[in-house]
């Protein structure tokens, strides 16, 4: 397992934002990382741009095909990680079919070798099923790699023990059903996802909606270890894109929401009550 | 995932095991609304000019006008089954959203149907006829406007509404238990027609022959003769313009992905793609926007990796050269997704055997007006003379 990813949830809740590599270019995509590391996240989600993006809301959708239309390709996603002045954790969030098909499209493990070597710490496979994940489990386990897998509000007990099986690092949290993108309100259902998660031993950081420092503080007061940010942060990229504003510009407007959710989140830990002694959190 | 369960348990139970009659209804409803069976019919003309027995099923004569509705009237069934509320479909040229839509009617459910943009300017007859039939029509506008981006678009809504939503899926694509349910709900077009041929001829034919954009018509002809060694199962795919497919433009100018595409994994399922060398999906074309698809069935690739089916392609020119033959020597206009089957049947019929069975799988009012501009593009040798059509109907 990645030792990074752990040290990231190990001291208070962690910021997890997300871009999607090379939206809209790849310089200021490679700006645009750093600043949310400027900002205070503690792992970045890094979107490896796929054709058919099926688990994205509206947002992201556009994000992916920008990138894709500036020649966002596998190859170039691992030079722009090496490339990247970092030092937090990155998670590789993508689509199986390029996993699969990279090197000799024989299976997951060229990619995950490749990942590993570029500085990649683990994966988000969102159209992965547990029951596929057996491959990609055993070539993260390889090479020291986590593997997180998305818990939703409506799943059941018995596939969730199916799914904290093949995970580590930390699980993805859904906060509401349905696809990726902002909201402005945070749905009810976070706090009962993770009550039903309070036995599973893994970080569970919580995203699908949150786009402010209020909200990160609110699920991270209901229990969460993290809040994963995407697409309120695709939108300041989207909008400078249309503006035709700098990337010095838009890398500014990234870190300042970064800075809001990252402070948000440890209000949030602040906020939460006490554990009375005796119990074990 | 939980959707997926919770549809393979109910599969499981009302449509393999029968519970509360599910089976039995489907059946009566099949019959009583659907017009089953379908006939099969003697091809005189086409036997005549090939000189091979040419028996046509004929799955236009089913109501909607394709077999789109065996699978249809299955799934809403098994949604009011299930206690769901609410029906979604994504639709390509139309057939499997306005069956989807007839069904939803009938069974007295709210549907809604994802249609790329481009698909519902090229294909208004069945546009309308959803929204006769009281379902609302959703383009949808990412992508290039397409089947794929349909299904993605549809994946999505049931992602967000799987508590009260059931998505009809409208092929033998998608996640377990898709694949497998559509295929039973379409397994009686070759349930009925081996019957019939053995009525017919006495004997099992020589070859079915069936057109393959999804592959549910497919799937449906082929299932029940699996087992039949004899009986030679030909997939008729889109070759489009060329089968060459450009990795660097990421398109391909055909839909041939048992022919030309390679394995990988899209839309939950692990089948034939068109796709880059990277994995990203590739934009498929063809003349008939109902195969107009990246992908096939998991289970037809399977069956073409096993050598049961051969995959066969014929290119644009040659679907619409029979799309003609057939409306004008056996007064049926197919689909022009049917017409590919056609296309085949001229370009070898020495290779179909004494007694051929094609899969007629829906007619072609539908696709009138591509057909006048696809005519009008090409030489088309046994086309008629178009020209007052110019401009459309």
């Amino acid at each position: 397992m990645s030792d990074a990813i752990d040290a990231a949830f190990a001291d208070g809740p962690a910021f997890v934002p997300y871009l999607a590599v090379g939206d809209p270019d790849y310089e200021s995509s490679l700006r645009y990382v750093e600043a949310l590391a400027a900002g205070g996240a503690d792992v970045i989600e890094l979107g490896l741009p796929f054709s058919e993006p099926i688990a994205e809301g509206p947002t992201i959708q556009n994000a992916v095909v920008r990138a894709l239309e500036a020649g966002m390709t596998p190859t170039r996603f691992f030079e722009f990680v090496e490339e990247l002045d970092v030092d937090v954790p990155l998670v590789c969030m993508t689509y199986y079919n390029l996993v699969y098909q990279y090197g000799d499209g024989e299976g997951p493990r060229p990619f995950v070798e490749r990942a590993a070597e570029a500085g990649i710490s683990g994966f988000v496979v969102p159209d992965l099923p547990a029951e596929e994940a057996g491959p990609l489990r055993e070539a993260c386990d390889e090479f020291g790699l986590d593997l997180v897998s998305i818990v939703a509000p409506t799943t059941g007990a018995d596939r969730l023990e199916k799914l904290v099986d093949v995970s580590s690092g930390y699980l993805y949290v859904q906060a509401r059903l349905g696809v990726t993108g902002a909201s402005s309100s945070v749905s009810d259902r976070t706090g009962e996802t993770l009550a039903r998660l309070d036995g599973v031993d893994l970080p569970k950081a919580v995203g699908f909606g949150i786009s402010s420092g209020e909200q990160a503080a609110t699920v991270v007061e209901a229990g969460a270890d993290g809040v994963i940010v995407g697409s309120a942060l695709v939108d300041i990229v989207a909008e400078g894109h249309e503006n035709g504003d700098s990337a010095e510009a838009v890398a500014e407007r990234l870190e300042t929401l970064a800075r809001e959710l990252k402070r948000g989140a440890l209000d949030g830990y602040g906020r939460r009550t006490p554990a009375p002694e005796g119990t074990s959190d | 995932m939980p959707a997926i369960e919770e549809l393979t348990d109910a599969y499981e139970r009302y449509v393999l095991n029968n519970e509360d009659g599910f089976v039995d209804e489907f059946r009566r409803r099949i019959r009583d609304f659907g017009g089953r069976p379908t006939p099969l019919q003697r091809a005189d003309r086409l036997s005549e000019r090939y000189d091979t027995e040419v028996y046509l099923k004929r799955e236009d004569l089913l109501h909607g006008g394709a077999h789109k509705l065996n699978n249809a009237l299955g799934q809403v069934l098994l949604a009011k089954y299930m206690g769901k509320e609410r029906i979604i479909a994504e639709t390509g040229a139309g057939q499997h959203g306005t069956a989807t839509a007839m069904a939803a009617a009938h069974l007295g459910m709210p549907c809604e149907v994802y249609m790329g943009e481009r698909d519902i300017n090229r294909q208004r007859p069945n546009v309308f006829r959803m929204k006769i039939n009281g379902s609302e029509v959703t383009p949808v506008t990412t992508g290039r406007g397409t089947l794929k981006e349909a299904i993605s678009e549809t994946m999505r809504d049931w992602a967000t509404n799987v508590e009260d939503t059931h998505y009809v899926i409208g092929s033998v694509v998608g996640p377990h238990p898709f694949p497998r349910m559509v295929r039973d709900f379409q397994a009686i077009i070759g349930e009925e027609a081996r019957e019939q041929i053995r009525e017919r001829t006495g004997a099992l034919p020589d070859s079915v022959v069936a057109c393959a954009g999804g592959g549910s018509n497919t799937m449906g002809a082929f299932h029940e003769f699996v087992g039949d060694e004899s009986v030679d199962l030909l997939a008729v795919e889109a070759g489009g313009s060329s089968l060459a497919v450009d990795t660097d433009e990421g398109v391909a100018p055909n839909s041939a992905s048992l022919s030309t595409g390679s394995e990988g994994v899209l839309h939950g399922a692990r089948t034939k793609l068109l796709q880059d060398l990277d994995g990203q999906i590739v934009e498929s074309h063809s003349v008939s926007s109902g195969l107009d698809y990246a992908g096939v069935g998991p289970e037809l690739a399977y069956l073409v990796d096993e050598g049961r089916v051969t995959p066969v392609t014929v290119d644009d020119d040659a679907a619409v050269e029979g799309f003609h033959r057939l409306s004008q020597e056996e007064g049926i206009i197919p689909a022009l997704e049917t017409a590919h089957a056609f296309g085949y049947l001229h370009e070898h019929h020495d290779e179909v055997g004494d007694v051929t069975v094609i899969n007629v799988s829906g007619r072609g009012d539908k696709d009138l007006d591509t057909a006048i501009e696809e005519t009008a593009k090409r030489d088309v040798p046994n086309a008629p003379d178009m020209s007052m059509f110019e401009g459309g109907l």
